[in-house]
């Protein structure tokens, strides 16, 4: 027994653990997801993140040790939104054509998202740290970071916001576009990406390539896009709103 | 396969190298993925090892947003104290983001639907 428990703290310390549960709790989580037909509510983020939080509880590990084993994954992320450009290309004929569209439509969209944040966390009481932890949940989580560390917000607890809310735009996006008549793959994409950035572009890329790209697409811009507004629409509102 | 992970990780660091030199407010895999783009453009069609390469990584984008979201933990406390303002502001300005992005896409792109 003694040498069991020697074993476990030393894998438990071990980067091996941590990275290869993150990855069986993502294949469980994945697994249910196929099992029940791809229902959007049990979205496999979403499940994997749920176990992985009750193992690192049940274990009482802090998120650091459990980080230097995920980092190896967290790191793809970085390729991966390069990969991004292989879709956009196959796409691009329809991006040109639409460029316009995509652009007055990308701008509304983001603005959408920042304002409805803000004017929504600040009729509910949330305190000036909290409105400028929220205000950039949209974009891509490195982008959202600085943005909220510049208005003075907690910039890890925007990443958590941010993961939420692509997971939550995962899961119900497709869903809404459906109800409001939106069958266009190209708005689609553009709006799911728009609204839930990475995470919304990789559950528009298994619905279909040409959602996908455009998806991929309105993260790019949207990153861009709030990274220049918010910063002045927050000076602006932090004049007459008080917070 | 190996030679377009390379570039890949190339772009990135050229991207990277560009966002942080410039201060520019855009991340560097965002700048990347455009100079891939302009690569494969000047290429003019996209490299049947590049494709698998970026498939495969795109395949399996959602499972690396999982060690992000388990960050979660360190932030029970905060989240529990402003759960209202929090969550009703993401959920409603999500959903209005689709929906006026969508509407107006859709409306806007009107007759080339055919994608």
């Amino acid at each position: 027994m003694g040498s069991l428990q020697e074993t476990w703290v030393y894998l438990s310390a071990s980067p091996l653990f941590h990275l290869t549960m993150t990855l069986v709790a993502f294949q469980i989580a994945n697994w249910v997801f196929e099992k029940a037909g791809r229902n959007p509510l049990l979205n496999p983020v979403l499940g994997a993140v749920l176990l992985l939080v009750a193992l690192l509880v049940v274990t009482d590990t802090d998120y650091g040790t459990y980080f230097e084993g995920a980092q190896f994954v967290h790191f793809l992320l970085g390729p991966a939104t390069v990969a991004l450009a292989v879709p956009l290309y196959r796409q691009w004929t329809h991006v040109r054509r639409s460029a316009l569209a995509i652009t007055v439509s990308l701008l509304c969209g983001s603005l959408t998202a920042i304002l409805t944040a803000i004017a929504v966390a600040w009729l509910l009481g949330g305190s000036a740290q909290v409105l400028a932890s929220v205000a950039p949940k949209s974009v891509t989580a490195p982008v959202a970071m600085a943005i909220a560390e510049e208005l003075g917000g907690v910039p890890s607890l925007t990443a958590v916001l941010v993961i939420v809310t692509g997971i939550f735009g995962a899961m119900f996006g497709p869903a809404v576009l459906s109800l409001i008549g939106v069958t266009d793959l190209r708005a689609r994409g553009l709006a799911i990406g728009t609204a839930s950035h990475g995470i919304g572009t990789a559950r528009a890329l298994q619905e279909n390539e040409t959602a996908g790209a455009f998806s991929g697409l309105a993260m790019g811009l949207n990153a861009l896009a709030t990274a220049l507004l918010l910063p002045i629409l927050w000076g602006v509102l932090a004049k007459y709103l008080t917070f | 396969m190996l030679g377009y992970l390379t570039l890949i990780l190339v772009c990135q660091l050229a991207g990277e190298l560009v966002a942080g030199a410039l201060a520019l407010p855009v991340p560097g895999p965002v700048l990347g993925m455009v100079l891939l783009f302009v690569i494969l453009v000047l290429l003019g069609e996209v490299p049947e090892s590049l494709n698998q390469t970026a498939t495969g990584l795109l395949q399996s984008m959602s499972l690396l947003f999982v060690p992000a979201g388990t960050g979660v933990i360190v932030h029970f406390d905060l989240l529990g104290e402003a759960l209202l303002p929090l969550g009703a502001a993401l959920i409603a300005s999500t959903l209005a983001t689709i929906v006026v992005t969508a509407r107006l896409m859709q409306w806007l792109g009107k007759g080339r639907a055919d994608g």
